[in-house]
């Protein structure tokens, strides 16, 4: 992406003349965003000149500063909260800053990924380093120019100050000079407590242009010649097309062209993001997306099978099985389990299960792309813009440097989007039809074409002495493509004989990341199970938590702990203290959970009251430690979606396979949490320590399942096993 | 194809389609008008709400050979000369979304509740807004900024 912010620009117009290499934009994205409200009194002028300082920011000669926000914007806020950092080591008025997006660059950015809930916690030092490395030099500029040690130079809001001499200048009267400066080693960083836009609640920069309806996503992009492009995939796992017949399809209006494309040639080389059962597609390219939509049905397609129609009711069959077979090499062993569970005084079996599940995100899979004889422009939604290059450079057979990807802001992805099949697919469409071309996924093909999170089932298994001691500990995982079980994650560390073992089941559907993965599963059984254990034990759910994060912190069992057992103890502590623990009015029934993952510490009460016999959450109480929050409004929105996304899955939402066949095609069948169902309250506290931040975009999700599990089983005195819980409905009361 | 004269935001707008094509491809790909989003295609999910004659309505089940001289309010039409709607500024006054793709039905779901109801409680709201599915789970803000939006029209 280049900024078409020219040094002639001297008028008040802004942000709309953002456009995309390559030009010919008739509707511009929005890319840049002011981080100003629009419509403010002092709205912020364009400078005449821009000088850039380095690959995060360009200063303007009036002061006012541009920050290529590096990863893709998924949801996560990573457009507010990275460019925060950046102006806040800068040193600049928030007010006077413009985001930008920055397209794919891996000369000047590392990782532009959106996965892990990694952007801010791996971004953090480079981001910071960009902009004390920028401060610096533009103290340096200033230095010289008024001929002091640059020791002897304070900044505040864009503005240098010596004090000796009283002497004041803004950065953009020394952003010229600074610009031709040697780039220094070594720069001075604020602490912590000096930060001021760290820290700080702060509006997502693309709220204006997201609540005005201006073009922002991947859908949104038109072109001169653009053309649409829709693509059918086999209605079953396990299919591939045969035949094709589109003689009605062609006669209908608007349409040009039908076609098959292949995104896995034989031989081609293939990245650990090219996860999809369908390469091979009938595509329908027209003029618009209703005449696209029309001649697709209108397709007459003969398809063959390549492999086992699947059915979930098998599915569960095998996992059922694996979950009763030992396997040959456990994943850990700690101690003597066998001997442990011989000389118990009480064992607790249970079983946990998990449906696939589909990613949904609100804008269905598509992308734009422009393919000539010697360069390809990529344009929209990609969780994973480095890897798609490298297969459309590969089955484009162009090399890398020809190929240019600009990312999109996305309509959620939750994992799907890291799966960037639709670019390469939209690249090969626009390179057979000689046009640009947007190719785009009807709601049916985003949830049929699936990398589902894969079904799983566990089995818990606990040893108690007779003084109610957890003696023994046995996890058992299968899934579909491998164990939902992080062996080393607690209650290892804090119990003497530990076993994990897992199991996975081969598959032809293509499973793959779903917000929190693997997490988004075990948190829920795992924190379920404890709640059966201390209920077992006759101790109160939190004590016995903290009973074993206190051995685990001791005197921990084994080496590989992959957790910090005081931290997780203080959001247990935190999320008890402000809920009140053990004070609940009657008629409100409560649950606890609290999990760890993606580095990040997170703890959840709920409280349920019936209504019309009908369980509700009514409140929700979150215990968070992601070391320190860079912007407290979007954390805090990040773990309230989290939880209802989580209390969603857990409550409603499945996908089923029959011969193969996803038996949810849209939102008709496949049940999404609503507005009516949402907890009515979210209170969420974040722990205040200054280490450096930690994941956010997932940790919310995971323990709330077992949360709400637990305070259902108080509610209506069963136990629920089975995702999702509406299914034993006759349990929920 | 055939030839529709339509009133959009207050503009008179003129457009050549078969007439089953639903209001919601005419406005993203006949009149580039893409801040009405296409999320399920079957009513579900509410992504394509627009007001017709003030009530909400979901745009990509409605043909457009069925609108007539209707009235379309779209989410680039709720904003006057005076400024942003109350809702819209509600909406960013609580830092309502996450990923955003929803919001602008999401918006005008809440425009058209408050239009007839100008003090909605939280159940009213829920079932006002069951409609509209959030994937981001923003739903508490959602319905803190109808509140919030409500006060504010007050």
């Amino acid at each position: 992406m280049t900024t078409n912010i020219n040094s002639k620009h001297n008028r008040r117009a802004f942000l709309k003349i953002s456009t995309v290499a390559g030009g010919g934009l008739v509707l511009g994205l929005n890319m840049l965003t002011s981080c100003q409200r629009p419509g403010a009194s002092d709205e912020i002028e364009m400078p005449e000149e821009w000088f850039e300082m380095n690959a995060y920011l360009k200063v303007g000669d009036n002061g006012v500063v541009t920050i290529f926000s590096p990863n893709p914007e998924i949801g996560q806020n990573v457009k507010t909260s990275m460019p925060m950092i950046v102006a806040e080591e800068l040193d600049v008025d928030w007010k006077n800053v413009v985001v930008e997006q920055a397209g794919l660059d891996t000369d000047k950015y590392t990782r532009q990924l959106a996965g892990g809930s990694q952007s801010i916690r791996q971004g953090w030092n480079g981001l910071r380093k960009a902009g004390a490395t920028a401060r610096y030099m533009l103290l340096m500029a200033a230095a010289e120019q008024w001929e002091v040690p640059v020791e002897e130079l304070t900044t505040s809001n864009g503005m240098i100050m010596h004090e000796g001499s009283g002497q004041k200048i803004g950065y953009g009267e020394v952003a010229s000079a600074a610009g031709q400066l040697q780039v220094p080693e070594e720069v001075p960083m604020k602490e912590a407590k000096d930060f001021n836009i760290i820290g700080t609640p702060t509006l997502n920069v693309d709220g204006e242009a997201i609540v005005t309806g201006k073009p922002l996503f991947g859908l949104d992009v038109q072109r001169e010649g653009m053309l649409i492009a829709m693509a059918e995939h086999a209605p079953a796992f396990g299919m591939t097309v045969k035949t094709f017949d589109a003689t009605d399809a062609l006669a209908m209006p608007g349409i040009k062209d039908v076609f098959t494309i292949n995104t896995r040639p034989e031989g081609a080389e293939q990245q650990w993001s090219d996860v999809n059962a369908f390469p091979e597609l009938v595509v329908v390219v027209g003029e618009t997306t209703w005449q696209v939509m029309k001649a697709k049905k209108a397709l007459k397609i003969e398809w063959e099978k390549t492999s086992d129609l699947e059915n979930t009711a098998n599915h569960e069959t095998a996992l059922a099985q694996l979950i009763e077979q030992p396997t040959a090499e456990p994943a850990r062993r700690d101690g003597n389990p066998e001997k442990a569970f011989a000389e118990a005084a009480q064992v607790i079996e249970r079983t946990y299960s998990a449906p696939f599940l589909a990613h949904n995100p609100m804008e269905p899979m598509n992308f734009f792309a422009h393919v000539t004889e010697d360069k390809a422009e990529l344009l929209g939604p990609i969780q994973t813009p480095q890897y798609l290059r490298m297969t459309a450079s590969e089955l484009l057979g162009m090399p890398e440097e020809n190929v240019s990807i600009m990312m999109t802001r996305m309509g959620g992805g939750f994992g799907r989007r890291l799966y960037g099949h639709f670019g390469v697919e939209a690249a090969l469409i626009s390179q057979k039809a000689k046009a640009p071309v947007k190719l785009v996924y009807s709601r049916e093909d985003d949830m049929t074409n699936g990398v589902y999170r894969p079904a799983y089932k566990v089995k818990y298994r606990a040893a108690l002495d007779a003084d109610n001691n957890l003696i023994g500990f046995h996890v058992r995982g299968a899934g579909v493509h491998g164990s939902p079980v992080f062996q080393n994650r607690f209650p290892a560390g804090a119990v003497d004989n530990y076993l994990v073992e897992n199991h996975g089941l081969e598959s032809n559907v293509s499973t793959g990341a779903w917000r929190a993965p693997r997490s988004n599963f075990i948190a829920g059984a795992e924190q379920s199970f404890l709640d059966e254990v201390a209920e077992a034990a006759g101790k109160d759910p939190i004590e016995m938590r903290l009973e074993l994060f206190e051995r685990a912190q001791n005197n921990p069992v084994g080496e590989n702990n992959d957790y910090d057992a005081e931290r997780y103890a203080g959001v247990l502590k935190l999320v008890k203290e402000k809920c009140n623990w053990g004070t609940e009015a009657d008629g409100t029934y409560r649950g606890v959970s609290a999990y760890y993952c993606h580095n990040s510490y997170v703890a959840q009460v709920v409280d349920i009251v019936k209504e019309d016999g009908k369980p509700r959450v009514n409140k929700v109480w979150c215990a968070v430690d992601c070391g320190i929050v860079v912007n407290p409004e979007g954390a805090k929105n990040q773990i309230e979606g989290g939880l209802v996304d989580g209390i969603g899955h857990a409550m409603f939402s499945a996908l089923t396979l029959k011969e193969g066949r996803p038996e949810q095609q849209n939102f008709d069948a496949y049940r999404l949490i609503r507005h009516t169902e949402a907890p009515r309250e979210i209170e969420t506290h974040f722990v205040d320590n200054g280490i450096d931040p930690t994941g956010l975009g997932e940790p919310g999700l995971p323990p709330i399942q077992a949360a709400v599990a637990n305070a259902l089983y108080k509610a209506t005195g069963n136990r629920l096993y089975k995702q999702p819980f509406v299914q034993e409905e006759e349990l929920l009361g | 194809m055939a030839t529709f004269d339509l009133n959009i935001n207050g503009t008179n707008q003129q457009v050549d389609v078969d007439p089953d094509t639903p209001i919601l491809w005419v406005l993203r790909d006949s009149l580039k008008m893409v801040g009405t989003k296409y999320g399920c295609g079957i009513g579900q999910c509410g992504s394509c709400t627009i007001h017709v004659d003030g009530s909400a309505i979901r745009s990509c089940s409605l043909p457009v050979g069925s609108v007539g001289n209707k009235k379309i309010t779209t989410i680039e039409g709720l904003a006057t000369d005076r400024g942003l709607n109350a809702v819209q500024e509600a909406w960013l006054e609580e830092d309502v979304a996450q990923c955003g793709y929803c919001q602008a039905g999401q918006i005008m779901s809440a425009a058209a509740l408050l239009k007839e109801n100008k003090n909605p409680d939280d159940a009213q709201i829920e079932s006002a807004m069951a409609g509209n599915i959030c994937r981001c789970g923003t739903y508490v803000r959602i319905k803190k900024a109808v509140r919030s939006a409500a006060d504010k029209m007050g």
